[in-house]
């Protein structure tokens, strides 16, 4: 059976085993039409033409999960940003792990999608929130029917966080090809300040699809911090659709670290819903083999005075196919935008291949907004400078791609999740150096 | 060139007989509208072509039945009934008026500032002259001194007669048939245009140049130009005119093919005035041009094309550098007022070794129209060492236009370097106020500035062109800012 056809038909069991509010049962209801519309997305959709999902639909996927697995802490330590201390919300293929996790209701909501769905005192929210933002797109459309489980984390006014909060999803390979569907809501209300950071795990070589989206609301003057670490193995492949609402003067920064993953697909999308707003979007991509990661950016500018930096930097190696397709729109009403958009690549093999289309569309006059995009090689004379100061050449690589990747890097804060990312970068270019960075 | 005036050409062309026989027993001959196989029929029987272009034509009629009108472009716009559309048109021998008194004044006064000479002024205006353009092409002049050269330059359905061995070798090998459904149509009814072969290792010692006009109402203008350099040899080639055009919502799918063997360079020059629309919005022509050039070793392909009328244009000038070490360049300013649209670019394809791209593209939105650059730079695995440096830029006047940027590159080797850069603007007060400060009033300050930011591209012009050119990007902008 085609994986559409079965999620379709396994929608009604699903329905019957959850209980939330009923207005969710509506929109579930619609997404699912929606789906069975719109279907999964081919290369003939724009949006798509550079990435076909054939390959990672193939498999027979369980699509939801029954069975609750335990892990141990200590076997999956090193996927933690354990330096830290740190809020967690573990998933096991796709159930929450309460034994691994550290949640709190105290002062703040850092708890589950499943509870803010079901119990009465965070309807509220689920209706002011819930689903206002995703794009009503085939895959988004698919989370939402299947939507259940992921994180909800509510910072009230004022509230600057304490510690960052680690959403970890792993998957046991139990189940011998697994589909997830995380769906995960978080609001930062006005002036508060949080730092998330977003793994997904798959612990065997089982194929695991993860189709996940994640709604952001940053209310007036909040700050939040979302870093998303993909370093899966080569048989899982993540679906990332995140949708940034942000209010007036509010910051908002999403960096992405794509290193693993067969295929990795981020839909990222910022409408900027007031004035004076700032949106950051990063991005390091190092892959080689077979590998496949997607870049597919929005910033929306509806009013003035509002700012967006986008910088992506992509290395490319082996088969590897890098695709970014970063979009900026800039409405009439806002004036006085500046937008930049940057996206420079290397590509290290004649097998590799980059796809990239930054694109503007302006229909305000009085603006500043500028992309640019470069495609090229380490620089030879750099190369020749440290060889002839006794730098091996694949450390000498290595720090050249390093110092390409930085402007990224820097702007990390906190220093321990950037000393983990660096290590990665390390390890992913096979030296072992001690960075100072 | 300059010795040779239009008073010499009018007097060499009455004292002539008109050499195109076949057509002067033709009043303002149009085929009824619609079309169908007979009609492609028709045509190449009118135009006394050889069965296997007839053939041709009607493979190519096969195809675009199959076909979409494609709905990719970043326009919109009422679609064309091809139905309604008559096919062929051979010139009409009555002119549309009988005196330039009878012509419209605001026409009149924009030849004036384009310092277009009173003859002339009443040619392009349809004036009873000696010599009427329609589709089928007349004046092509200087004939005999590109004879003495071995350079065949002639209307394309001449060059079926007379020169079938190159047609057929060249034709459709650069735009196929069924490359798209513009293509596909103008390769089935396409009335006329122009041939050039330039033999080897021949330097073109002029402009070559068509002034292609629009005449009879609700005719489609279907040209399709050949341009063969052979090895080693140059040629520039000029197309279109700066003088407007007032016909409306007419249909303009044309196809250019340029082919620049090894070692050969070819310079392609365009500048498209057609009517825009009147300030509403309503009429205009429509554009949808396929150009494409194919380099082979050592060649150069440079388009250069200053675009300021037609409400819809949709046209993307390519490259194929096939050769190594070939060279491809690209300079455009499209101009958008009113309600204009405009979805213009290029395409570079890098399949040799070596091989450079430079696209330079301006676009200016003004008024209510939208402005877009789409362009595609790919590289192929087997290109090594393949350069591209891309800059697109937009000036906004006004905050209900759009200017928007579609780029896309594909690499898909590790020796590319690729560079691509836009930005978009407008004019600064800061700007326009050090002009005003020195006595420049705000109009002449625009154009002043417009011509600053289009520098670049207006260079790459031939020299008569680049100053008519000039006039016409201030023209195209009047009134445009409060």
């Amino acid at each position: 059976m085609e994986l559409k056809e079965k999620l379709v038909s396994s929608f009604m069991a699903f329905e019957d085993t959850v209980d939330v509010h009923s207005s969710i049962h509506d929109i579930r209801t619609e997404a699912i039409k929606t789906f069975e519309t719109e279907g999964f997305p081919t290369k003939k959709l724009e949006n798509w033409k550079y990435t076909s999902l054939s390959s990672v639909l193939k498999h027979d996927y369980s699509v939801f999960p029954k069975n609750e697995n335990a892990l141990e802490f200590k076997d999956i330590k090193k996927y933690f940003i354990h330096e830290i201390d740190a809020y967690k919300i573990i998933f096991i293929d796709g159930k929450y792990s309460s034994h691994l996790s550290q949640t709190t209701h105290d002062g703040l909501d850092v708890c589950l999608m499943s509870a803010a769905l079901t119990k009465p005192k965070y309807k509220v929210i689920i209706d002011n929130y819930f689903n206002k933002i995703a794009s009503k797109d085939g895959l988004s459309s698919l989370n939402t029917a299947f939507s259940y489980e992921g994180a909800y984390i509510n910072i009230p006014k004022n509230k600057v966080v304490d510690k960052p909060i680690q959403i970890i999803h792993f998957s046991t390979g139990n189940e011998a090809a697994l589909m997830l569907q995380p769906r995960n809501l978080i609001v930062v209300n006005e002036n508060a300040h949080v730092q998330i950071i977003e793994r997904h795990q798959s612990l065997t070589d089982n194929p695991v699809l993860t189709n996940s989206v994640t709604e952001i609301f940053a209310n007036k003057r909040a700050i939040v911090d979302y870093y998303k670490i993909q370093n899966d193995r080569q048989s899982a492949s993540l679906i990332d659709n995140t949708y940034v609402n942000q209010k007036q003067e509010s910051l908002a920064k999403v960096h992405t670290f794509s290193f693993g993953g067969k295929l990795t697909r981020n839909n990222l999308n910022f409408y900027q819903n007031g004035e004076r707003i700032d949106s950051t979007m990063k991005g390091i991509t190092i892959i080689g083999d077979k590998q496949h990661v997607d870049h597919n950016t929005l910033v929306h500018h509806i009013e003035p005075n509002c700012e967006s930096h986008q910088d992506y930097k992509g290395i490319f190696d082996d088969n590897a196919t890098g695709v970014f397709n970063g979009k900026v729109v800039v409405e009439k009403l806002a004036q006085k935008t500046n937008a930049f958009q940057a996206n420079n690549n290397v590509l290290l093999s004649d097998k590799a291949t980059i796809n990239t289309k930054p694109q503007l569309e302006i229909f305000a006059d009085d603006v500043k907004c500028s992309h640019g995009c470069t495609i090229g090689q380490l620089d030879e004379s750099a190369m020749f400078y440290l060889r002839s100061r006794g730098i091996p050449e694949k450390e000498a690589k290595a720090l050249l791609m390093f110092a390409f990747s930085n402007t990224v890097l820097d702007s990390v804060k906190i220093p321990e999740l950037k000393n983990r990312v660096t290590k990665i970068i390390a390890k992913k270019l096979g030296v072992n150096l001690g960075f100072d960075l | 060139m300059s010795k040779y005036t239009e008073d010499d050409l009018r007097e060499e062309l009455k004292t002539k007989e008109y050499e195109y026989g076949f057509y002067t027993d033709i009043e303002s001959e149009t085929f009824p509208v619609g079309l169908n196989e007979e009609i492609v029929i028709a045509i190449s029987k009118k135009k006394e072509e050889p069965e296997w272009m007839t053939q041709w034509r009607l493979e190519a009629f096969k195809v675009w039945k199959e076909m979409e009108e494609p709905e990719w472009p970043n326009v919109s716009y009422q679609k064309p009934d091809f139905q309604a559309i008559s096919y062929y048109s051979a010139p009409n021998s009555k002119p549309k008026y009988d005196s330039i008194d009878e012509v419209d004044p605001e026409l009149l006064a924009t030849f004036e500032k384009l310092g277009i000479s009173l003859e002339e002024q009443k040619k392009l205006a349809g004036v009873a002259m000696d010599v009427v353009v329609d589709s089928v092409s007349v004046a092509t002049t200087f004939k005999e001194t590109l004879a003495e050269k071995g350079i065949i330059f002639m209307s394309i359905s001449e060059a079926i007669k007379e020169h079938p061995e190159l047609v057929k070798k060249y034709i459709g090998t650069v735009v196929p048939q069924k490359d798209n459904f513009y293509a596909a149509l103008n390769s089935a009814v396409f009335s006329d245009g122009s041939f050039c072969y330039i033999p080897k290792g021949v330097k073109c010692p002029m402009e070559l140049s068509t002034y292609f006009r629009i005449n009879q109402a609700g005719t489609g203008q279907f040209e399709r130009t050949l341009v063969i350099a052979d090895e080693g040899s140059y040629v520039s080639y000029l197309e279109g005119c700066t003088a407007p055009s007032r016909d409306e919502n007419q249909l303009h799918a044309a196809v250019v093919e340029l082919i620049a063997l090894d070692d050969a360079e070819i310079k392609y020059s365009t500048v498209q005035n057609w009517f825009p629309g009147n300030a509403e919005g309503k009429g205009g022509v429509f554009n949808f041009v396929t150009k494409r050039g194919l380099c082979e070793n050592n060649a150069k392909i440079s388009w250069t094309q200053v675009e300021t009328g037609s409400a819809v244009t949709w046209k993307y000038p390519s490259c194929v550098l096939k050769g190594d070490n070939s060279v491809g360049e690209f300079y455009s300013i499209a101009v958008t007022n009113n309600y204009q649209q405009a979805d213009t670019g290029t395409k570079m394809i890098h399949l040799g070794k070596n091989t450079k791209s430079t696209i330079i593209s301006k676009g200016i939105s003004a008024g209510k129209s939208q402005n877009s650059y789409r362009g595609l730079v790919q590289i192929s695995p087997r290109a090594e060492n393949a350069r591209n440096f891309s800059q697109c830029d937009s000036l906004l006047m006004g905050n209900e236009c759009g200017a928007h940027t579609f780029p896309y590159i594909e690499a898909k080797n590790k020796s590319a370097m690729i560079e691509h850069e836009a930005t978009t603007s407008k004019i600064g007060e800061d700007q326009i106020f050090y002009c005003n400060q020195r006595g420049i009033d705000t109009e002449k300050a625009i154009a002043l500035i417009v011509n600053g930011f289009s520098k670049e591209v207006l260079n790459k012009l031939p020299m008569e062109f680049a100053v008519e050119a000039q006039k016409l990007l201030e023209i195209s902008l009047e009134g445009s800012v409060g």
